[in-house]
């Protein structure tokens, strides 16, 4: 798309892009291409010489059982987090398309957490299921479970997934009860016609004439997933027991600031751009998509 | 109050001609009518009198001032647009108002002009208004107020009132040629309605496929079409085009046959010049397909034995012949029109 | 509303009941955290807590306003609104003036510079985080609000958000405005800034929140607990060790720090949700 007509300044519009080239290039493609260096060199311990090591760090990386073993916790974290939040705001939205007065406040009442920052929910989850004081863990213990996530894997990954898929079933209830508004009524109405009960219909019309915007969510939830549950790890697990809750970006954080392992820290920078630049193909192929319907 | 002038004013996208030499004289004060079919040339041969486009090869005038490269500012003129191009977030005076602050105009006149073009538009109500606020034909007001308080040399209209309903259209029509009457501006409208272009010019200049085929009084180019393609475009319904052959071969032939000029290829005829007649003098038989009682008239379809279908013109009230299906039709010479090959009229 | 066809009786009353269902579990949290900030120490640290609000309120809010644990929350709270502004406001100023660049005008390396923002798409800072600090520290930023704003104020979706917005606007405007004599600042200060009121509005609404939650950068760069951000300042409240965390006062804190960003997503909902869609496009 093109304008008819534009303006023929010669130095304006330099002027006018400058500010954010400028930020760009400082911030973004000069770090960016610092990690790709780094990744290529070992620095010595004292971080007065490095050595060149080629793809050295990569080789290191991908032998070595952490790392991988935090992909795979990337793996679970992630597709937990998105079906959790993505069901749970899918019910609700089927819920609130389902009455004409009063979903407006059901609205307002459920689009607020999307405002908590996710280290604030952590910080929340973390209150109710502390060992010591929780109330959620107190009655868990009550009833004869002994819940202590500071110890247990399993339910350090739990609570990590539920206090990140807690803040974004507000983002998918949103983007849900708008896609179910859009679907025309007829259509509905024809299926209700032919005889086809409400679950009938919601599976064999609504859920297939949703799908655009179900698949909109999927990346979306696995990008937040990948990249914004950082404040969540941080606050409940600090990615333990024994990295069980380490995930990828988490990584990036404790090598690089806490191990002070640049080399290793830019190789798994350098393999983040990898993965993100494919959900943003993912990303782009779905615009696409809608853009030819 | 200017003069326009083009000569040999070309325009290309690339490599791709859309201007093929445009030549023409526009007098002081004059309306002039750019008619012709969508993606003829005509928007933006006005767009390059406006600045808007820039000038591939020849010369715009403006009261003897080549004005290619000037902005559009600069040339003293001013536009109103198809869609109206009015600012949504502007009231209707800021809208007016807008070019003359530009202009650094004291206030004071700003708002003496503001308010002169209003009472003569009818707007003076609607002046705080925002334009959303307004009806179609009170926008386009406002966007003819926005031109008229510029008091430009020249007026452009793009399209101005393919926007509006039919019946808004006609009374707009009207205001418009008032207007461009009682201020005496010269002015250059572009129009695909060939109703539009006979009722408002002074002159029309009818293009297709970047060329002006002809330029001329409405008269003239109703009665005088200088191509075919003139002759189907300006006129409702459009004129019959036969081929000569076929006259040769009528019951016309003897009486005015040979008066065919040697290179004609085609005859056309209006569809008001034709009437039915008996067997014996008929230019043309054939089938009756279809007749459109319009009131004021009522046109008949007719499908000549070679399944050429050519369009007669009656007076409203009378019927054509009624019950019988073949039909003759015939016409006085002196109303035919001579084509070349090249479609270009032959007197 | 696609279930409209079939409601009455029992099914409109379970759908009301698992809609509050719902907000009742999604509330909880919240409501937990807001008895915990009006109780003592004390009352916590016996589990199980009280489930109602207790008479502690104003004291455990002014203990964490005046004095918070490492530095006082409104100092904190003032750190996080000048963060949050800044970005906010930052990413609009520079987005609107590049989309304008890439839209209104033709110039060589256009495209380029198109891509060259576009690219930023696929690098969150969470991606390149040590070398963005590496630059950062060079340049003295740590501990300052520059530090906190500059690295985060490039934005793709900002610009792409503007740039199809502009490409909306009818072209017949910038034709009319050059006819009424507006050179490129002119048309842009009169006409297309305030014709882009809602989606700076809406985007503001955005990008004010995210900036507000911001944790990793703001971890990162201020090591001095007088320009911590309240998002990540909570953090830092925790004590080391095995000591009882000051439950009451944390989670004063929290409420406060979920505050801002909430009473935007309330108040201005119809903005927010069309930021959201917009930058989600």
């Amino acid at each position: 798309m093109q304008k008819r007509v534009v303006f023929n300044n010669r130095l304006l519009p330099y002027a006018l892009l400058a500010p954010q080239i400028l930020v760009t290039a400082v911030f973004f493609f000069w770090p960016a291409g610092q990690a790709i260096y780094q990744s290529a060199f070992i620095p010595d311990p004292f971080g007065l010489k490095s050595q060149f090591v080629g793809f050295g760090n990569f080789e290191f990386l991908f032998s070595d059982p952490y790392y991988l073993a935090s992909f795979q916790t990337t793996a679970v974290f992630s597709a937990a987090v998105t079906l959790l939040s993505m069901g749970a705001a899918l019910w609700l939205a089927v819920m609130a398309d389902r009455i004409i007065k009063g979903s407006g406040a059901y609205r307002t009442l459920l689009i607020w957490p999307y405002a908590v920052a996710p280290a604030i929910a952590g910080v929340l989850w973390l209150f109710m299921f502390n060992p010591n004081v929780g109330l959620v863990a107190w009655y868990l213990n009550a009833i004869g479970y002994d819940w202590n996530h500071v110890l247990n894997d399993g339910e350090a990954m739990g609570l990590v997934v539920v206090a990140s898929a807690w803040r974004q079933i507000s983002y998918n209830f949103l983007f849900f009860l708008a896609g179910l508004q859009a679907i025309p009524r007829s259509v509905i109405e024809a299926a209700a016609i032919d005889g086809a009960s409400f679950w009938k219909r919601f599976w064999t019309i609504v859920f297939p004439l949703l799908s655009p915007t179900t698949f909109f969510l999927l990346v979306v939830n696995i990008v937040y997933a990948f990249f914004e549950t950082f404040g969540v790890i941080h606050t409940i697990t600090g990615g333990g027991p024994q990295q069980a809750t380490t995930i990828l970006v988490y990584k990036v954080y404790a090598d690089g600031f806490i191990g002070q392992d640049l080399g290793s820290s830019a190789a798994q920078s350098v393999v983040l751009l990898v993965v993100v630049g494919l959900l943003t193909v993912v990303q782009f192929r779905y615009v696409e998509r809608k853009v030819h319907y | 109050m200017a003069q326009i002038a083009f000569s040999n004013l070309r325009k290309s996208y690339g490599k791709t001609e859309v201007i093929h030499g445009v030549d023409t004289h526009i007098e002081d004060g004059e309306l002039i009518v750019i008619v012709g079919p969508s993606g003829c040339g005509k928007s933006t041969l006005l767009r390059m009198v406006a600045g808007l486009e820039t000038v591939t090869s020849g010369e715009i005038r403006i009261d003897d001032r080549v004005v290619n490269k000037l902005e559009p500012r600069e040339r003293d003129i001013a536009m109103v647009f198809q869609n109206y191009a009015l600012y949504p977030h502007m009231s209707v005076f800021d809208n007016m108002a807008y070019g003359l602050k530009i202009a650094k105009v004291p206030q004071a006149e700003i708002r003496e002009r503001v308010a002169v073009a209003a009472k003569m538009l009818e707007l003076e109500p609607f002046l705080e208004r925002k334009p959303r606020q307004l009806s179609g034909g009170q926008r386009q007001r406002v966007a003819m107020g926005r031109a008229i308080v510029r008091k430009p040399a020249v007026f452009l209209f793009d399209e101005p009132l393919s926007n509006l309903d039919a019946k808004l259209r006609v009374q707009m029509r009207v205001e418009i040629k008032t207007l461009q009457r009682r201020l005496g501006v010269t002015s250059l409208y572009v129009t695909h309605d060939q109703v539009e272009a006979m009722t408002l010019a002074d002159r029309i200049i009818v293009m297709n496929g970047g060329v002006a085929e002809q330029i001329g009084t409405p008269l003239a180019v109703y009665e005088k079409p200088a191509t075919t393609f003139v002759g189907g475009f300006i006129g409702s319904p459009p004129m019959n085009f036969l081929s000569v052959e076929r006259l040769q071969g009528s019951g016309l032939a003897a009486s005015f046959g040979e008066a065919a000029p040697a290179l004609a290829k085609t005859v056309g005829v209006r569809p008001e010049h034709l009437s039915f007649c008996g067997e014996g003098q008929a230019a043309w038989s054939g089938e009756l397909v279809i007749v459109e009682a319009l009131g004021a008239e009522t046109l008949a379809h007719v499908r000549l034995d070679d399944g050429e279908v050519i369009i007669v013109r009656l007076d409203g009230g009378r019927t054509a012949p009624v019950g019988e299906s073949r039909v003759h039709v015939t016409c006085e010479a002196d109303k035919l029109h001579f084509f070349g090959a090249d479609e270009k009229r032959i007197d | 509303m696609s279930g409209m066809v079939e409601k009455r009786g029992i099914g409109t009353w379970l759908t009301h009941m698992s809609l509050i269902a719902g907000i009742a579990a999604i509330c909880f949290p919240i409501y937990l955290a807001f008895v915990a900030s009006t109780v003592t120490q004390q009352e916590i640290a016996r589990p199980p807590m009280p489930l109602l609000p207790g008479p502690h309120f104003l004291e455990n809010y002014g203990t964490a306003l005046s004095q918070g644990i490492n530095s006082p929350v409104w100092l904190m709270l003032m750190n996080s609104s000048v963060m949050a502004l800044g970005i906010a406001i930052g990413k609009i100023a520079i987005s609107i003036l590049s989309a304008y660049a890439i839209v209104y005008f033709r110039f060589p390396f256009r495209m380029v510079f198109f891509w060259l923002i576009f690219l930023t798409l696929m690098l969150p800072v969470e991606v390149r985080i040590v070398p963005t600090y590496e630059v950062a520290a060079g340049f003295g930023m740590l501990n300052s609000y520059s530090g906190l704003i500059l690295p985060l104020i490039a934005s793709a979706t900002a610009t792409f958000l503007f740039r199809q917005f502009f490409l909306t606007v009818p072209d017949e405007l910038i034709e009319a405005a050059r006819v009424d004599g507006a050179g490129p600042i002119r048309f842009f200060v009169d006409i297309l800034l305030p014709m882009s009121r809602t989606n700076i509005a809406a985007l503001f609404v955005i990008l004010f929140i995210y900036g507000w939650n911001q944790y990793l950068w703001p971890l990162l760069i201020t090591t001095k607990p007088e320009m911590n951000t309240i998002v990540m300042g909570i953090k830092q409240m925790f004590p080391s060790g095995d000591d009882v965390a000051e439950w009451p006062v944390i989670m004063a804190t929290a409420l406060m720090a979920m505050l801002p960003p909430v009473a935007v997503v309330v108040f201005m909902q119809g903005l927010f949700v069309k930021g959201l869609v917009d930058t989600e496009k």
